[in-house]
């Protein structure tokens, strides 16, 4: 049973769908992958899952039960548009805040000065938060999303302001947080994020969902079957191995060797392709290239766009 | 469970500890002594309504020697008529009347003014300032020259002390102090004006706070929104009631360095009897100080008992809480609605124009509290906490006051309804060029 499921959402504004029949399951204790360009809905879906918002119409069930106030606590949410009260003392809003999602205070004050020990930044605890800078904040809030130890995650755009050192702190962060038990739904325009991070995702656009799956197996789905090849030896004799139905992308020097990617016929695998190839040239490695999240999702966007 | 008081407390905390509440709170008393005076002032020079004013003079020694002005009359009437005016004071036109019993050169208190409302301090000097001339001259007129310092210390020693007194239906009387009652209605009133004012814009600006720092989107994952505009709108209540509350235990404070002044320091004394009476005489002497000395303080406190200072509190809490919830949510939608200052201006306008209103017609009420306009406007929710309270200090009757208070809760829990599916909608909505014929669309949507 999926930890998250949303059946047959819909939901209109005054003058556009946003949602039209959106379906998703997250399995639980895993990282799911929402995606979709700008506008496509997944905020509105975010906020539906968190009760800021309600569905026209469809259900969310969460571990099975319909979706419920007493759910709040159970649900961290770093929402993509995030900012804190500038005014107030960053230990203090963050005793706040923690207590809105009903920690009590000496819980939270406890978990609190261990994540701020945890990230080294004890010394901000009296600050006012305009002190900080941008990356800082994000921190403070990153770790009032996860002080409630909710069991649902929602990141929308969690990297954004982030410098590379702190953006993996926060992946090593949220990979913790799948392997305490935690599900973790995951919004980002960065796919390459989302190759290393997610199990699961779904891609929306106009407010359809128009693709699912695990990530590996909808990387294989997009496959163009393309092999790449480091060989060494004649590049002339490789070209006339492989002239006919293979058609060769490129053939450049790297380093000592030759790097060569190949699209092969359908049906073919790479088997075939280093039995033509073994007699020609030394074969130094040689790999299935799969398409990277960022070509699929370019891809089926835009073949949505030529659909509808 | 609610969260509504945790977002109160920090609301009112945030707040209370902000160096601009602790300066209001001190600086508070003194600016508004300015805000008393100025328009009191200006109401006094522009009444236009003509009085006239009844003199039974039993004595017979000060016919025509009261001076009309341009809008108060004095009519001289027949001493036998007493009775019938007494009995009927309300069908006989006349706006008060006054009756001098003796000669006031022996009696000095031989002289009351009688009236069914309360006296406007026009009036009340227009018969003193009169007769004390006309006295003044009296006297000196039967002296001879010699001696002159001696005769001018002895002039000064006439004083008028006007007791006004309200009629009751019955015939009954009570002892009135007219700039008490105005004193008192236009501190209530503008009050309730400037806290209306300044706590509705603080919630406006909170909301906004809220909006523009996109904080909004976090805490509504936790909270409902309604529960985060109740708790904004009660929290800052509270921080207004807390202002009131340190407000009068400070002015109790200088009540009582007052009242320490009036005992030890007679110039003082005479200077502030000398503002009271409105004499314009600057060289009062000390005869009129002392006499005024023992009694200005002990009477002042005894006509602000007659003016029910309990129940007038307790009616200001009301309508300044009542008012201010009113208006409050209208300016927790408009902060809801809009991204930035500038674009509060379009949707701040119809808001101000009741508040200014009300104002304005508060300021009629002081000459005339029960005309039609005034009670209609201390009717209606918008309002009735500025008009009703400078009003009250001119005995309202109580079904007029629980009549408008229970419009006033009808009221805001409109507004609030109203403005809370406003602003539902508004705080998660960005970059959007708000007009009315949108909040009407977020406030049907709300409804869904």
């Amino acid at each position: 049973m999926p930890f998250l499921q949303a059946n047959n959402i819909v939901k209109k504004f005054a003058d556009h769908l946003a949602l039209n029949n959106v379906s998703v399951e997250v399995p639980e204790n895993s990282i799911f992958g929402l995606l979709g360009p700008n506008g496509a809905g997944k905020t509105t879906l975010i906020r539906i899952i968190n009760q800021i918002t309600g569905p026209d119409e469809g259900e969310i069930l969460l571990n099975g039960k319909k979706l419920s106030p007493q759910h709040i606590e159970q649900i961290g949410y770093l929402p993509e548009e995030r900012g804190l009260y500038k005014k107030m003392k960053v230990g203090e809003q963050a005793l706040y805040l923690a207590q809105l999602k009903g920690m009590s205070r000496h819980d939270a004050l406890k978990k609190l000065k261990y994540w701020f020990e945890k990230f080294e930044i004890q010394p901000w605890w009296d600050k006012k938060v305009e002190e900080l800078s941008k990356g800082m904040q994000q921190k403070v809030q990153f770790i009032v999303t996860i002080l409630h130890s909710p069991s649902l995650l929602i990141f929308d755009e969690p990297f954004s302001g982030f410098d590379p050192i702190n953006a993996n702190l926060l992946k090593d962060e949220i990979l913790n947080l799948r392997a305490e038990g935690a599900t973790v739904i995951f919004s980002t325009h960065n796919m390459s994020s989302v190759e290393e991070l997610c199990d699961h995702i779904t891609l929306i656009n106009n407010g359809k969902s128009i693709l699912s799956g695990e990530v590996p197996e909808v990387r294989r789905r997009f496959s163009e079957n393309l092999a790449q090849i480091e060989f060494s030896g004649d590049s002339d004799k490789v070209s006339a191995a492989l002239e006919g139905s293979y058609q060769i992308i490129s053939n450049k020097p790297v380093g000592n060797y030759q790097t060569l990617l190949v699209k092969m016929p359908p049906e073919t695998d790479i088997n075939q392709l280093l039995r033509l190839l073994i007699d020609q040239c030394h074969i130094h490695s040689c790999q299935e290239v799969l398409p990277s999240m960022n070509d699929v999702f370019i891809n089926v966007v835009n073949q949505n766009k030529t659909i509808s | 469970m609610s969260k509504i008081p945790l977002i109160l407390k920090r609301e009112y905390l945030t707040r209370v500890k902000k160096k601009s509440f602790i300066i209001m709170t001190i600086l508070g008393p003194l600016f508004f002594a300015a805000m008393v005076i100025i328009p009191g002032w200006v109401a006094s020079m522009s009444d236009s309504d003509e009085k006239t004013v009844a003199v039974i003079d039993h004595s017979g020694l000060y016919i025509d020697k009261i001076n009309d002005t341009e809008i108060i009359k004095f009519e001289y009437i027949d001493p036998a008529s007493e009775d019938n005016l007494r009995n009927d004071f309300a069908g006989s036109g006349y706006y008060a009347f006054l009756i001098i019993s003796d000669n006031l050169l022996v009696n000095s208190n031989a002289i009351h003014l009688y009236s069914d409302v309360g006296i406007t301090i026009d009036v009340r000097d227009q018969i003193i300032n009169s007769l004390r001339g006309y006295l003044r001259s009296e006297k000196l007129g039967s002296y001879e020259m010699d001696g002159l310092d001696q005769i001018i210390d002895d002039i000064n020693k006439v004083n008028i002390n006007l007791t006004t007194i309200k009629l009751g239906d019955d015939g009954s009387e009570n002892e009135s102090s007219t700039e008490m009652a105005m004193i008192v209605s236009l501190v209530f009133a503008l009050l309730t004006y400037m806290f209306v004012f300044i706590y509705g814009a603080q919630v406006m600006q909170g909301v906004m706070e809220e909006k523009t720092n996109r904080i909004i989107e976090v805490i509504v994952s936790s909270v409902k929104p309604f529960e985060l505009m109740m708790g904004k709108i009660l929290g800052i209540a509270l921080v207004a009631l807390t202002q009131v509350a340190l407000w009068i235990v400070l002015t109790g404070i200088i009540l009582s360095g007052v009242k320490m002044a009036f005992s030890s320091e007679s110039d003082l004394a005479s200077r502030m009897t000398g503002i009271e009476m409105a004499t314009g005489n600057a060289d009062a002497t000390e005869a009129i100080a002392e006499q005024s000395n023992s009694f200005n303080y002990d009477k002042v406190m005894s006509n602000m008992e007659s003016m029910n200072p309990v129940g007038t509190l307790i009616l200001f809490l009301l309508y300044f809480l009542g008012g201010y919830m009113l208006y409050a949510s209208l300016y927790a939608a408009i902060g809801a609605a809009v991204d930035n200052n500038t674009d509060t201006q379009q949707f701040m306008l119809p808001v101000t124009i009741p508040i200014i209103l009300a104002l304005y017609v508060a300021m009629a009420a002081f000459r005339n509290p029960h005309s039609d306009m005034v009670f209609w406007f201390s009717m209606i929710p918008f309002t009735s906490p500025i008009v009703m309270m400078a009003r009250v200090p001119f005995d309202v009757p109580l079904w007029e006051i629980v009549l408008s208070l229970a419009l006033l809760v009808a009221g805001f829990i409109f507004t609030t309804w109203f403005a809370g599916r406003v602003y539902r909608v508004g705080i998660l909505i960005y970059g959007k060029k708000v007009t009315y014929k949108e909040l009407w669309k977020w406030f049907r949507y709300s409804g869904k």
